[in-house]
């Protein structure tokens, strides 16, 4: 048993996302033998984050003012809007810099097991930002939900929900992983590349 | 200790650290396994792609002392007919939930996996409307648990069967009625249903009494299991 505060400091690490109580332990003593100021740096982004950091009131994406950097910024498309599950999965789409519209962050995905249906995601909200488009016509919606199974049923029920809407409702592509080898690739991800294939020009 | 080979179907899967990810399967020899596949959400991970819920795979996996570890899957069937149609996939759902209730760990289950199995295909081929109430009442007889249809479940008597009360145990008489009003179709579908005659039950076009074959099989299977079935009250079209 260790000392009340440090057994404290191992009890709230160790609920954090894939820390076990080992680590949780190897962390604890880490930041008790590091420089004070270097601990409590730590402290002060956390505590930043959780004062400053809020959600974007038109797309969810996490944001330091009511409307988020992507939103707020005039050279992206706000008539395109590419649908995520997460605020992370922005960052990933960003990084491929091939986007250039804005966002709709869910909030999950469906998953009936879970008890997540439509009405646990952000789907209202998205319909609403729809039928109030901010003085820009929204042409198409971009379903980039995760290709498994929630994310796959969250982008048929959301393309349902939108289609007759009559704008355009498109599916990110689903594919091999570039430097994998074919032999390895799993029968569904094959499938659907072959059902995906585009014309080549030679 | 050691390796063993069993096939199986996965029931659902959480993300466990950076990569990992605990998969839940249904097998026919070793019951509900719990497993991890280390590194599935990278890209190039030989398991992506394989362990999706919904998928029937032949697999080897470690044994552990509290979780196993898959180390080969092979698919045999990825059931895209039901996954890529967002009219069927509910009753998949449904189906996968209740085997995760039911399915018990290292306690060999081969009726229930071969009655899983066999339902997904049908449900790959064709949307019946009685075919989620006629799973679940199978995997409720098989366990045992199924409900009474020959004869009032309450009193014995030979009489006309009008309702059904999961509480009660299965139909009841005029006399004794409690629970869901059914109709004699109702009963006669469950009566095939239950007594080898599955694939006339499964023809049935969508009516009145398919509709109350599939209420009164959900309520059944939550008085057995003690706990709402989730993915049915989500169902009806992703509300
Ligand atoms: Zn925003
Ligand atoms: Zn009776």
């Amino acid at each position: 048993m260790l000392a009340g505060p440090i057994q404290e400091l191992v009890d709230e690490l160790g609920r954090l996302p894939g820390v076990g109580p080992k680590s949780a332990q190897r962390i604890a003593f880490h930041l008790l033998e590091a420089p004070k100021d270097e601990a409590l740096r730590l402290a002060a982004s956390i505590a930043k984050v959780k004062e400053q950091i809020r959600l974007c009131s038109r797309c969810f994406n996490v944001a330091e003012t009511e409307i988020c950097s992507i939103c707020a910024d005039p050279r992206r498309d706000p008539a395109v809007i590419c649908v995520v599950e997460d605020p992370r999965d922005i960052v990933s789409v960003e990084k491929t810099r091939e986007f250039h519209g804005t966002y709709h962050v869910l909030g999950g995905a469906l998953n009936p097991i879970d008890g997540v249906g439509p009405e646990q995601l952000r789907v209202r909200d998205l319909l609403n930002r729809l039928g109030n488009d901010h003085d820009h016509k929204i042409a198409e919606i971009i379903l980039c939900t995760n290709p498994n199974l929630e994310g796959e049923a969250t982008a048929m029920y959301l393309a349902r929900l939108l289609s007759p809407l009559g704008l355009r409702v498109t599916r990110i592509a689903s594919g091999l992983p570039v430097g994998g080898d074919l032999e390895y690739a799993d029968e569904l991800t094959l499938g659907r590349a072959l059902a995906g294939r585009h014309e080549m020009a030679g | 200790m050691g390796t063993f080979r069993d096939e199986g179907v996965v029931l659902r899967t959480i993300k466990l650290g950076e990569a990992d990810r605990i998969v839940t399967f249904v097998t026919p020899e070793h019951g509900k396994v719990r497993a991890v596949a280390k590194g599935i959400r990278r890209p190039k991970s030989k398991l992506v792609g394989r362990l999706e819920p919904l998928t029937h795979v032949t697999m080897m996996c470690w044994k552990g002392r509290e979780l196993d570890v898959v180390t080969q899957a092979e698919v045999l069937d990825h059931f895209r007919g039901i996954r890529d149609d967002l009219d069927r996939m509910p009753a998949a759902f449904t189906m996968l939930e209740t085997v995760d209730h039911l399915a018990v760990e290292r306690q060999p289950m081969p009726a229930l996996f071969k009655t899983l199995v066999g339902a997904l295909r049908v449900l790959e081929e064709r949307a019946s409307p009685v075919l989620l109430g006629a799973f679940l009442l199978k995997a409720l007889t098989l366990e045992g648990i199924g409900p009474v249809v020959a004869s009032c479940a309450s009193c014995d008597e030979d009489a006309p069967l009008v309702a059904f009360d999961a509480h009660s145990g299965g139909f009841l008489c005029r006399s004794c009625r409690s629970g869901q009003a059914v109709s004699a179709e109702t009963v006669r579908l469950v009566r095939q249903i239950l007594g080898g005659e599955l694939r006339a039950a499964l023809a049935a076009p969508p009516s009145r009494a398919t509709a109350e074959v599939e209420r009164l099989a959900t309520s059944a299977t939550e008085y057995h299991l003690d706990r709402r079935l989730r993915s049915a009250h989500l169902s009806s079209g992703f509300g």
